[in-house]
């Protein structure tokens, strides 16, 4: 079975996955909304979480993150 | 004992859904009996607990005749716009163009591109301006689309659209890495779309 060199999207030529292209074009529309409905989608997008990283069964100190969408 | 319930309920699982995946079985929820009947000689005295099979919808069978009204799901992250409607028709911006999907649709799964999505019934036309996503039609006349972001037209702001628009297209002119090309070309693309979406 011979590869096919199918045409990739240029997002994934440019080392986008799927998923990044999609968030970036959900935000770009959420960004033209009319007032009302952009803060409601801010606030619906915010994220706030805490990471840590484990290494050797020991915790390192974690990191949290508060991202708008 | 229990162990071997569980193995049970797996082969029977699978074995139910091979028989529910052909198109023209009857619609009616599958019976877990293997594993009551399991569950009934090691724990007679306690009720056997739902398996997901049982809890589980079938999916509708393929009718023979077309159907006179397509079923729409369309569903948002955060929320769930239209659930189980019927419908006339609804027109989904996918990546090869705008695709009208009829009851009787060839089975299809088309990936959307920023666009706006129309769902026809009689008379009334409700259009959803959708920033990406899948549009899955069914055999059965039943159309799944998902998206990640979905707004009626009017809440749409047509000078921060222009805004935009320059934006990126000034970007598009001066970016130089691929990534920075991409990311300009995808901001060009979406704020035409919304520009169409306004206009046309």
């Amino acid at each position: 079975m011979s590869a096919t060199t199918a045409a990739v999207p240029f997002w994934r030529a440019a080392g986008m996955t799927y998923i990044g292209y999609s968030n970036v074009c959900a935000a770009l529309v959420r960004r033209c909304l009319k007032e009302p409905y952009k803060s409601e989608a801010a606030s619906r997008e915010k994220v706030h979480f805490s990471i840590t990283k484990w290494t050797d069964g020991k915790q390192e100190k974690p990191i949290v993150r508060t991202d708008d969408e | 004992m229990l162990r071997h319930a569980a193995r049970r309920l797996a082969s029977r699982a699978a074995a139910s859904r091979r028989a529910l995946s052909t198109a023209g079985v009857p619609a009616e929820a599958a019976d877990d009996s293997a594993f009551i009947d399991a569950w009934k000689k090691v724990a007679p005295n306690i009720e056997a607990p739902k398996t997901p099979i049982s809890l589980m919808q079938p999916r509708p069978p393929t009718p023979a005749a077309i159907p006179s009204k397509l079923t729409v799901n369309f569903v948002l992250p955060y929320k769930s716009e239209i659930a189980n409607k019927e419908v006339d028709m609804v027109i989904v911006p996918a990546t090869t163009g705008q695709m009208g999907v009829l009851p009787g649709h060839v089975s299809t799964i088309a990936e959307l591109k920023p666009g706006v999505l129309s769902v026809h019934e009689g008379n009334d036309v409700t259009k959803y301006f959708v920033s990406s996503g899948f549009a899955f039609v069914h055999a059965n006349s039943i159309a799944d689309i998902v998206a990640v972001e979905a707004v009626p037209l009017d809440q749409i702001d047509p000078a921060l659209v222009q805004q935009g628009l320059t934006e990126f297209n000034a970007k598009l002119g001066s970016a130089s890495t691929d990534l920075e090309k991409a990311e300009a070309q995808i901001g060009v693309d979406v704020h035409s779309a919304l520009n169409a979406a306004l206009s046309g």
